[in-house]
């Protein structure tokens, strides 16, 4: 590198860690003011509507299956599940004192608005749609452009595009992956080797089959179903048929009506030219037009309600972090189905498939809110209760959720897009790192992984967690918590409030006042204790999982 | 799954009466008691008997090329032809055989090896080919398939281990992984075994150390109310795996990965590189018990001055491989060792215009030692001009995984049922008999 570029960075990152550090300490606290008190609007009676109409589904699924529900969580329960699965991080200090100074009536109107408006949201959601469209792979080096993909669909989503509109242009998008980010929903199946091939319609036919149908028509891809399903090996090459006309070209893809895909069926000894044919509803597809379009007006029609359903269902698992149908993309096509998903299904696509809606929904039902234990300790939660969305089911958060809980833990105030540069540079370094070092669980984000040994030890001894709680007046929320707390019952609810999003116990309290009490001994600095405190509680069952 | 399941014409999962292995009709057989005084019985009894000897192997060490090394530099060099390009070879301890010549102190070892020269598969993208190397599969969107190493764990078990037995030094973007068999089957990834490992030790006191854990009863306790009275044993695991990380925190095992601590003369053999560290790192961690150890070594993607690239990393590669190999011997822990040197392709018989050479899955080669692999042998060639991509005795990917699984003692045929609910066998190759000693 040539030495006055490197000076060059060198003073452009002095002058931005600087200006941050001064940011801090200039800047006023930030109060985040509650909405002005006023009359439900349509819209929130509306979601309330339906919110009620699902409760009213599991209400009669539970009366059947013969169990009871749990009560209610608390509020700030409730809260930071909402944060977790919509930005992937707890509630800030700075979010829970705004929180509880909104009326009980209107908290979860005014958190869920909080939190889809925020740009965490938006990120963090693209991410997971992400993961969904092309996977977690680096796919080929030169055509495709995963992060500028991500990009778009933060900006769909933030923009609230309906997400039927959304998916019609990763279907099919023309263009430059890099000016049309679209089209790296094609790219990434572009075999590198054999650039002549162009775009891969068998990986292109399972992407579509499980990411928007909620089908696994994939398995037929050698044989025909072995397992008693439905589908023939025709079904998915038929399907691929509809991508044979994507090519690759200077402009990037494009195209090719000339082009059409050739398969050879098992028993067969020729290639055989393969008709464009939709595996049901075939009532759907357009009649003319081009192929891949074709394809995408059918897969998102309102009436192709298997389009409507994994929508419903992903959504789902990305709130509760299980989806209402296992597995997440076998949803059968004539059912049977969980009551509370047709009503879903009613409303999204009566919604125009209004993504925020369905998320508001959702968060709104007493399902979202239900206590994942039960208040008398005589009955504790059963297997079944969970099964049936009666309590909260308890799952283990994933490795970038338990990466963005460190690291908000670790500040009182919110780290969001208003957040000076340097604490947000020094979050992304920091999160990738421990997502790696944790274990990034890729595609399949809801299968009920196991923990590891690995990732105790890095919550136990690894970096992140012994900068985040070490003694840093200006960085760590533990140190200054104890600072800064007028006495010892605030310092221990605050740290409570920072990392579990809870106040403890009396008897928690009682024995963590004692802890910073005791100044003996070589380590009895305050400030090594309030470290212990947040070290004991970052490696706490309850912070490493949704509940 | 027991294989008596899976006889033929059972749930009709895409299996035919060939797929049935020898052993499955050896139980078969021996289910149906006197089955075993047919022919047909006696004739399996005494193939059965010409199956390897002795105990299988219990470990294995990946030395792991990323990048995909060059066949043509290393151990399948045609010199004097024209895809060699000027490409030198040497002499070896088995007779007639050369391989590259920055390879001196592995030729002298060649007796001891079999090198593999018509490695076949059909994966030329990084990603997917080092997928289908360490899995023996091709990537699926249905599921996700275990490493060798992660195969070999789950099939034997070791109570008196502490420290994983699955290791991976100095991994790169993609390290062996536990697929469907769950994360915890994934490799334990160090860096340079010439520091402390990872995350293993504590910077505070110890007394506050154990204040912090025993604090965590508190929060454990609250947490624990109305729920599950064994909530950790049944759902989370979570204390059960914080005990054994605590255990692995303070087991003496863990001193095997500490190259320090051993002799000046005997880390001076293995180069002073960290590849070379991690090869002896492995070399201690597997006479401790651990199962399964992948050293990478990078940087072998040389599609730009292919020729000066590949040697500087010969130079590393040698005396690691050559130590190893010695060291296994010496220790009488050969026999119960397989090593295996390759990378997820070959590359290119033609040089491109910048001197490089580009990927080339269409036979390269893969050296073995040590177990049940035999001794001093060279199996199939390819082509001296590059041009044919068929080589002679051509060797899938996944019948190299049949292969060393058949090595460790591991039916390549057992199913196992996957989270999908697919049964699955933990190799669909080929054992190849020739590979492994008579």
């Amino acid at each position: 590198m040539k030495s006055w570029f490197r000076n060059a960075v060198f003073v452009v990152t002095l002058l931005l860690v600087l200006g941050g550090v001064a940011g801090r300490f200039v800047r006023r606290e930030r109060f985040v003011a509650p909405e002005p008190v006023r009359d439900p609007g349509h819209a929130e009676t509306s979601v309330r509507a339906s919110a009620s109409r699902v409760d009213a589904a599991f209400a009669a699924e539970w009366t059947r299956a013969r169990v009871s529900p749990v009560p209610l969580a608390s509020d700030l329960t409730w809260a930071r599940r909402l944060s977790l699965a919509l930005t992937g991080t707890v509630p800030s200090v700075e979010e829970i004192r705004a929180f509880e100074q909104v009326s009980p009536a209107q908290r979860t109107e005014w958190w869920v608005s909080h939190l889809l408006q925020d740009r965490r949201f938006s990120d963090y959601f693209a991410e997971r749609l992400a993961r969904i469209a092309v996977g977690v792979e680096g796919g080929p080096f030169i055509v495709y452009r995963r992060h500028r993909l991500v990009t778009w669909l933060g900006e769909q989503i933030h923009r609230n595009r309906p997400y039927d509109a959304l998916v019609r242009e990763l279907l099919t998008a023309e263009g430059l992956w890099t000016s049309r980010p679209q089209a790296n929903f094609v790219t990434v199946t572009v075999d590198q080797n054999n650039e002549a091939e162009g775009p891969d319609e068998q990986k292109l036919a399972a992407r579509v089959s499980r990411a928007f149908l909620g089908l696994r028509i994939d398995c037929v891809q050698c044989h025909d179903d072995m397992f008693g399903g439905p589908w023939k090996q025709r079904d998915f090459h038929q399907l691929a048929a509809f991508f044979a006309c994507a090519e690759m070209s200077l402009t990037g893809v494009r195209d090719n009506a000339e082009k059409a895909y050739e398969y050879r069926y098992l028993k067969q000894k020729e290639k055989e030219v393969v008709t464009p044919r939709v595996p049901f509803n075939a009532g759907l597809l357009p009649a003319e037009g081009p192929l891949r379009q074709r394809l995408a007006t059918w897969v998102t029609h309102r009436d192709n309600r298997a389009f409507a359903r994994t929508l419903v269902n992903r959504t789902w698992a990305l709130l509760f972090n299980r989806p209402l149908h296992k597995p997440i993309d076998e949803i059968p096509l004539d059912g049977p189905f969980h009551p509370a998903m047709e009503v879903l299904v009613d409303d999204v696509v009566a919604n125009g498939f209004d993504l925020q809606r369905l998320i508001r929904v959702i968060a709104t039902t007493e399902v979202f809110r239900r206590d994942s234990r039960n208040a008398d300790p005589g009955h504790p939660v059963t297997p079944e209760q969970e099964l049936q969305f009666a309590a909260f089911p308890l799952t283990r958060l994933r490795p970038d959720q338990v990466a963005g809980a460190i690291l908000q833990s670790a500040n009182l105030r919110t780290i969001d897009a208003d957040s000076p540069v340097f604490v947000r540079v020094l979050r992304y370094l920091q999160q990738n790192d421990f997502v790696k070092r944790f274990g990034d669980i890729g595609e399949d984000e809801f299968d009920g992984f196991s923990g590891t040994i690995p990732q105790r030890l890095v919550m136990m001894n690894g970096e992140l967690v012994r900068e985040r709680t070490k003694e840093d007046l200006l960085m760590n929320a533990s140190t200054r918590i104890g600072a800064v707390a007028p006495d010892d019952d605030v310092a221990v609810e605050t740290a409570y409030l920072a990392v579990l999003t809870r106040r403890p116990t009396p008897a928690e309290k009682a024995h963590f006042v004692d802890r910073l009490r005791d100044n003996s001994g070589e380590d009895g600095k305050r400030s090594h204790r309030m470290g212990d405190l947040f070290w004991t509680l970052m490696n706490s069952t309850e912070f490493s999982w949704n509940h | 799954m027991e294989p008596l399941n899976h006889l033929p014409g059972g749930d009709g999962a895409c299996r035919s009466f060939g797929h049935v292995s020898r052993r499955t009709l050896l139980r078969w057989g021996a289910s149906a008691g006197l089955a075993w005084l047919t022919p047909v019985a006696r004739l399996l009894a005494r193939e059965a008997e010409a199956a390897p000897r002795g105990k299988p192997a219990r470990s294995v060490i990946v030395l792991w090329m990323a990048g995909g090394p060059s066949q043509l530099e290393s151990f399948d060099p045609h010199p004097g032809s024209a895809i060699a390009h000027g490409a030198k070879a040497i002499g070896t301890s088995l007779r007639g055989v050369r391989i590259g010549e920055a390879l001196p102190q592995v030729a002298d070892l060649l007796s001891d090896m079999t090198l593999i020269r018509s490695v076949v598969s059909k994966e030329a993208d990084h990603e997917r080919a080092v997928y289908n190397m360490k899995t023996g599969y091709r990537p699926s969107p249905t599921v996700v398939h275990p490493s060798v190493g992660a195969v070999v764990c789950h099939e034997g078990e070791d109570p008196g281990m502490d420290i994983p037995r699955h290791i991976s030094i100095l991994p790169d973007q993609w390290p062996a992984r536990g697929g469907y068999f769950g994360a915890e089957y994934d490799a334990f990834q160090v860096q340079d075994p010439q520091g402390p490992i990872q995350d293993v030790s504590t910077e505070v006191p110890e007394a506050r150390r154990q204040q912090r854990i025993s604090d965590l009863t508190v929060v454990e306790d609250a947490f624990g109310r109305g729920r599950m009275p064994d909530l950790d044993r049944k759902a989370t695991l979570h204390q059960l795996t914080m005990q054994r990380a605590l255990k692995l925190m303070g087991s003496e095992q863990l001193a095997a990965f500490d190259v320090k601590q051993a002799p000046a003369s005997q880390r001076a053999a293995y180069g002073d590189t960290p590849f070379g560290r991690g090869c002896l790192a492995a070399l201690r961690l597997v006479e401790k018990g651990v199962r399964c150890v992948e050293v990478t070594l990078d940087g072998w993607d040389t599609h730009v001055n292919n020729h000066e690239l590949q040697r500087k990393k010969l130079a590393v590669l040698d005396p690691a491989f050559a130590a190893l190999i010695r060291d296994l011997k010496d220790r009488g822990l050969f026999e119960s060792t397989i090593v295996l040197c390759g990378g997820e392709f070959g590359r290119t018989p033609k040089l491109n215009p910048f001197e490089g050479r580009d990927h080339w899955p269409y036979g390269f080669t893969v050296a073995m030692a040590g177990g049940g692999i035999r001794r001093g042998y060279v199996h199939g060639a390819t082509d001296p001009e590059g041009e044919n991509r068929e080589p002679k005795d051509a060797v899938r990917v996944q019948d190299l995984h049949a292969t060393l699984l058949q090595g460790m003692g591991i039916n390549p045929e057992k199913e196992i049922r996957t989270p999908v609910g697919r049964p699955l066998a933990l190799s669909d190759g080929v054992v190849i008999d020739r590979l492994l000693r008579g």
